[in-house]
């Protein structure tokens, strides 16, 4: 079964992955590419205490999720695959070749960013890399849960040259 | 002002001194303590702290800002895998004393306010025990 959903998000595994996301999709795997996280143990399990028993985990560094790709597709359980960052996102996506959309799903204030949406705030340099992706034939939406309307990034882009013109 | 009204007004008021945040999504840290002010009077036993629009890792720190300002090491949150709960964890790893309730329902927080002669983590223990008691479906449909 394909990956039902790729996405950004700085909080990582929590209520609207697990829950929000989680149940409307099936999600019984979910993936989450983050290089720190992938070397640390600890890390590891204060993401998988909270998660449900019929929810399996997993944790790649880009390299490893470059190469497992391909099985997380022929995996029969709906998947989600997350970054917390634009940037790991982006790294993979040099690698598989085979991803189409990309959802946004938080990416909060921190100094630097500028607010986009209620949940999206990005530094020039973020703009830039999804700017990139965007050029590279991948769909790219903010969408914080399903019920949301997913706004395409052209337009929250489109938004930001908008402001820096006026 | 007699000596007994004196030591009533005094356990009063520590009985409305802040002893435990409320952490999780939306207005349900809110929410919460309005709930337990309604039905005791003693909604200040809590603070509420939110986790809309706050990063991971501000959630994090306003989570401990508030804790030491307040000295308190109780957290009640609402959901085992929500962003609130993470952050408590990541605290619970480096301050000793720290008691994490999650899955927080009203019945868990009106125990903890009516137990605030025990230490706040015995407190906390017999309030979780309290809301998983109270959770129940009813009916036959």
């Amino acid at each position: 079964m394909p990956v039902e959903l790729y996405r950004i998000d700085d909080r990582l595994i929590h209520g609207q992955v697990v829950v929000g996301w989680g149940q409307p999709l099936n999600i019984q795997l979910i993936v989450l590419v983050d290089n720190e996280v992938a070397c640390c143990d600890w890390e590891q399990d204060l993401y998988r205490i909270g998660v449900p028993p019929e929810m399996e985990i997993r944790f790649a560094d880009v390299a490893t999720a470059v190469r497992d790709h391909a099985s997380w597709m022929s995996d029969p359980r709906p998947s989600i695959v997350l970054t917390g960052d634009v940037a790991t996102m982006r790294a993979l996506l040099r690698g598989v070749d085979t991803i189409r959309a990309i959802n946004v799903g938080g990416l909060h204030h921190r100094p630097g960013r500028s607010p986009k949406l209620r949940y999206v705030f990005l530094t020039p340099e973020e703009e830039a890399e999804l700017r990139e992706i965007i050029a590279s034939g991948v769909r790219v939406t903010a969408q914080d849960v399903p019920a949301a309307r997913p706004v395409p990034m052209e337009e929250i882009l489109a938004t930001s040259v908008a402001e820096k013109s006026g | 002002m007699t000596s007994s009204a004196s030591d009533a007004d005094s356990s009063q008021l520590e009985q409305q001194a802040p002893r435990a945040i409320i952490a999780g999504h939306g207005l349900f840290p809110e929410g919460m303590v309005s709930a337990v002010e309604q039905i005791t009077g003693f909604g200040n036993v809590f603070v509420p702290l939110s986790n809309l629009g706050l990063s991971g890792e501000d959630i994090e720190s306003r989570l401990r800002a508030r804790a030491a300002e307040l000295n308190v090491k109780v957290f009640f949150t609402d959901l085992p895998a929500g962003s609130a709960t993470i952050a408590v964890r990541r605290i619970m790893r480096d301050t000793d004393g720290v008691v994490l309730v999650t899955g927080t329902n009203l019945a868990t927080l009106l125990e903890f306010v009516f137990r605030g002669e025990e230490r706040p983590g015995d407190a906390a223990r017999h309030a979780a025990e309290k809301g998983r008691t109270a959770l129940a479906a009813q009916g036959d449909a």
